[in-house]
């Protein structure tokens, strides 16, 4: 009979980052402070005659340097390669291995992972081989010929996007729930709130969660370009992400995985753990709108961070009693397009009216792009720590203010200032729209 | 502290059998397999040339409102088989939302209506995609990045990437039936609509929700989606001459792999207490779930646990999230596909938690009718298994004889007293899930 009422208190244990910026949290902290861009052109292959040849990459990366055995992960693709270096750092500050009193049954996994990276060389030459150009269409048999010589098993078997968990929890031996979501940009937020939900429900007492990603692939920087999505800035790369500048011209694509272990504060002070941070509500929503659409008055936005902010016991539009706003903070989803920050904007101002404008809120899309699936437990990371810290990071390449866009972005340098109460925010193409509060942990 | 009790209203399964439940379960009862020469293109070049697709009369023109015609030109096949499955539940559960009942008040607030449901890797529709290829050749004949940048990406659709998010299942749905409660998208393969289900449970047990469309949907009918089915092993060797509705036979002996369905499911779960304030006519209750991760020997689980241990705890855990013990169980829908590593898991599991009890379970085996469904599986068990509730009667089962001490042999349908039946699966990549659905009151 399970009598454990929802109300179990989850704290945050551990965090990882593996981003365009870096590979361990404390450095890569450092240069977003110091408002540093991880932008240049496109490596991972040709794309000089593309809309846009830029974009945010992950740089020098070895999973070596993290996980007791590469042998076991030797088919893993970029997206568990990441998620594994950013796992592994989480779970090594959480100190959960070295507890010896560990159920790994009561271990969960919940991640918002992105598939893995095609098989393009490989497919294109399949679909080319296999092409009736008289019939406009595929011969079946011709294209299985060719494909069942070319196509590698483990390749394509890696490209499931319950991949990056198989591999977490072969490198941790965790045995207790396992999913993976996938609701585009909003997925590792929600992966983290749904995360959230299974310790409190008493599930599991300790989850793994996060999100990792790459769509800086031929397909993937086609389909974003073919939705006029990403930004088509000429120049300097490191200048074409701005979100909130009224020259704003869209997204640029990143990579990467941010990881955190989650824990019952029960179970961390059972074992001597020192919280960092306590999840303090979650909120989830549908558009249910457009298929490509935002609900123009940003309801769906809205409706997530109301159900976050009222889950966290906290009136948005009622300000403490030294006077501060209700929160101190918002991670932006702040991608950079027009029709985002419009409209994330007016959600926010809807939520929390008057006391809106006294609420910095910033995108560290700005500077390590938008890591799609990945990007919500990146930011997730960053409302830690700021509150650690006492350090807002920036929203850099800000010039030009939109006359519409006029709440507290914290421009092109990062401040100090008092955080207890964070809110991140992530909107995923689809509609689906997630809301996490995370708080100054108090005993 | 009481639970908030969530029970199934709507059953919304799409199949090769066709929409709803009805023609579904006259197929199983009379153990008809649709499995047949696949049609959606020429598979001779696969091992297995056989498989389960929704008649040919599936048009999902025809099951959108006249306004939503258009977007139906971006939908893969994976997301016309959901937007089918979710209004065939909504209406088997008589709600009125803006998809089916503009001009009437929805019976379910907008923002107290969920949607999760789970998706596979959907793979690009091949014509199109090669269409635009061809258009970006080098010299040598072979794709040209630099063509392709320049012009070649301009023959796709701009919304061509929206056709093949996993998310667009649900955002369809939640558009047409004006759903904008919590949404969410599992992607575990074989898991992921059992784990959906769980999902809109908790989702409704929290309070942030009263009612769900919950389920999944899967088409593996494209060259590359089948290949990748291929290559993990799954098929059975079915060349266009053999019987293919006589190559599936779960937990025998000679079982040699599956052949694989397109179709899925949605449910309509509601909290009880709305469902019985509104007058809804209940299916069955939805009376726990569980869920687990195995250890994988080879990582990514081509080679699944052969011992079980894991799917066992998840049953463990769904009996536990019911109250009940494992001997309240009258029957089980396990994956059941053919394929002898999953077999064998299941088998050691089942055997784990019912011990000398499992002879006495009857086994529910859907694989030999509708094929393996993937990621739509577990909406498809669960509607089946409220459906046997409902009738107090089991399906039939066909081709298997000896399947040793699981109750799978074939065997004609059989009224039968059910007060709870187990759904559960593994999967590739070691996520299992399982459910109980149980009579109610």
């Amino acid at each position: 009979m399970n009598t454990t009422p929802n109300t179990r208190r989850v704290v945050v244990t551990g965090m990882g980052w593996v981003t365009p910026l870096g590979h361990d949290v404390d450095s890569v902290w450092k240069r977003l402070l110091h408002s540093e861009s991880g932008m240049g052109p496109i490596t991972r292959f040709d794309a000089r005659t593309f809309p846009t040849t830029f974009a945010a990459e992950v740089k020098n990366y070895d999973i070596a340097g993290f996980v007791k055995d590469p042998s076991v992960h030797a088919t893993a693709g970029l997206n568990s390669q990441f998620a594994l270096g950013a796992a592994c750092q989480a779970w090594k500050q959480s100190g959960l291995g070295e507890y010896a009193a560990l159920d790994r049954k009561r271990v969960g996994l919940y991640l918002g992972a992105g598939e893995g990276v095609i098989d393009f060389a490989n497919y294109a030459a399949s679909n080319l081989a296999g092409w009736d150009a008289d019939a406009k269409r595929i011969d079946g048999v011709k294209w299985a010929n060719f494909a069942h010589k070319a196509m590698d098993r483990m390749r394509e078997v890696e490209q499931e996007p319950n991949m990056p968990l198989a591999h977490l929890a072969r490198e941790f031996g965790v045995r207790g729930p396992a999913l993976n979501c996938l609701t585009a940009c909003a997925a590792s937020t929600q992966a983290i709130g749904e995360a959230f939900s299974l310790i409190q429900r008493g599930d599991t007492d300790v989850m793994i969660s996060g999100g990792t990603h790459t769509m800086i692939h031929v397909l993937g920087v086609t389909g974003f370009n073919r939705l006029t999505a990403l930004s088509t800035s000429k120049g300097d790369p490191t200048k074409a992400s701005r979100p909130f500048d009224a020259t704003r011209d869209g997204f640029v694509m990143g990579e990467g995985s941010g990881m955190i272990v989650l824990e019952s504060l029960d179970h961390a002070l059972a074992r001597g753990a020192t919280p960092l941070a306590e999840v303090g509500g979650y909120g989830s929503s549908a558009d249910a709108f457009r298929i490509t659409d935002i609900q123009p008055e940003g309801r769906g936005g809205a409706a997530s961070m109301g159900v976050a902010l009222r889950q966290a016991g906290i009136d948005p539009t009622v300000r403490r009693a030294d006077g501060r706003a209700a929160i101190d903070y918002i991670s932006a989803h702040g991608t950079g397009t027009k029709e985002n920050d419009s409209i994330e904007t007016r959600g926010v101002k809807r939520v929390f009216g008057a006391n809106a404008k006294d609420i910095p809120m910033s995108s560290i899309k700005s500077m390590m792009g938008h890591l799609i699936a990945a990007a919500g437990a990146v930011e997730f990371i960053t409302c830690v720590l700021a509150i650690r810290d006492g350090m807002l990071p920036p929203t850099i390449n800000y010039g030009t203010p939109d006359p519409d866009l006029d709440l507290d972005y914290v421009p092109n340098k990062a401040r100090s200032a008092k955080v207890d109460i964070c809110l991140s925010n992530s909107f995923g193409f689809g509609g689906q729209n997630d809301t996490l509060v995370v708080k100054r942990f108090r005993a | 502290m009481s639970r908030r009790s969530v029970v199934i209203t709507g059953l919304g399964p799409v199949t090769a059998h066709g929409l709803g439940m009805e023609p579904l379960w006259q197929a199983l009862c009379d153990g008809r397999s649709a499995l047949a020469p696949i049609r959606a293109f020429d598979a001779s070049g696969f091992l297995a040339a056989c498989g389960a697709e929704l008649p040919d009369g599936y048009d999902v023109k025809d099951l959108v409102p006249k306004s939503y015609r258009k977007a139906t030109k971006v939908m893969a096949r994976d997301i016309e088989i959901a937007v089918g499955a979710a209004l065939t539940a909504v209406r088997d559960a008589g709600l009125a939302t803006r998809g089916t009942d503009p001009d009437a008040p929805p019976t379910i607030a907008p923002d107290r209506f969920g949607c999760h449901i789970g998706a596979g890797l959907i793979a690009a529709e091949l014509d199109e995609l090669t269409a635009a290829l061809d258009t970006a050749k080098g010299e040598d004949g072979r794709f040209d990045a630099a063509h392709w940048g320049q012009q070649g990406m301009q023959e796709l659709t701009p919304l061509w990437l929206l056709k093949y998010l996993p998310n667009m299942l649900a955002c369809h749905v939640t558009i047409i039936h004006d759903c904008q409660g919590p949404s969410n998208t599992i992607t575990c393969n074989e898991a992921s609509a059992g784990l959906s289900i769980a999902e809109s449970q908790r989702v409704i047990e929290r309070g942030a929700a009263d009612a769900c469309l919950s389920g999944g949907a899967d088409s593996k009918m494209n060259p590359m989606a089948y290949l990748r089915q291929e290559l993990a092993g799954r098929f059975a060797a079915c060349p266009v001459t053999a019987d293919a509705t006589k190559t599936v036979k779960p937990f025998d002996a000679t079982a040699a792999g599956t052949l694989v369905g397109e179709g899925g499911g949605i449910l309509v779960l509601e909290a009880e207490d709305t469902a019985i304030a509104r007058g809804a006519r209940i299916h069955a209750r939805l009376s726990g779930t569980g869920a687990s991760q195995s250890w994988c020997d080879d990582t990514v689980g081509l080679v699944p646990d052969a011992t079980g241990e894991s799917l066992a705890d998840a049953i463990h855990a769904a009996l536990r999230d019911a109250s009940i013990s494992p001997s309240d169980i009258d029957a089980i829908i396990p994956y059941g596909s053919g394929v002898r590593a999953l077999d064998a898991l299941e088998r050691n599991a089942l055997e784990r938690v019912f011990g000398a009890q499992l002879a006495t379970k009857p086994i529910v085996t859907l694989a030999p009718c509708i094929g393996a469904t993937c990621a739509g599986f577990g909406a498809i068990a669960v509607a089946v298994a409220a459906k046997a509730i409902a009738e107090q009667r089991l399906p039939a089962r066909i081709n298997s004889t000896a399947t040793g001490t699981l109750a799978a042999a074939a065997a004609p349908t059989e009224s039968r007293a059910l007060r709870h039946i187990l759904v559960c699966t593994p999967s590739l990549g070691g996520q299992n899930s399982a459910a109980v659905v149980s009579k109610h009151a």
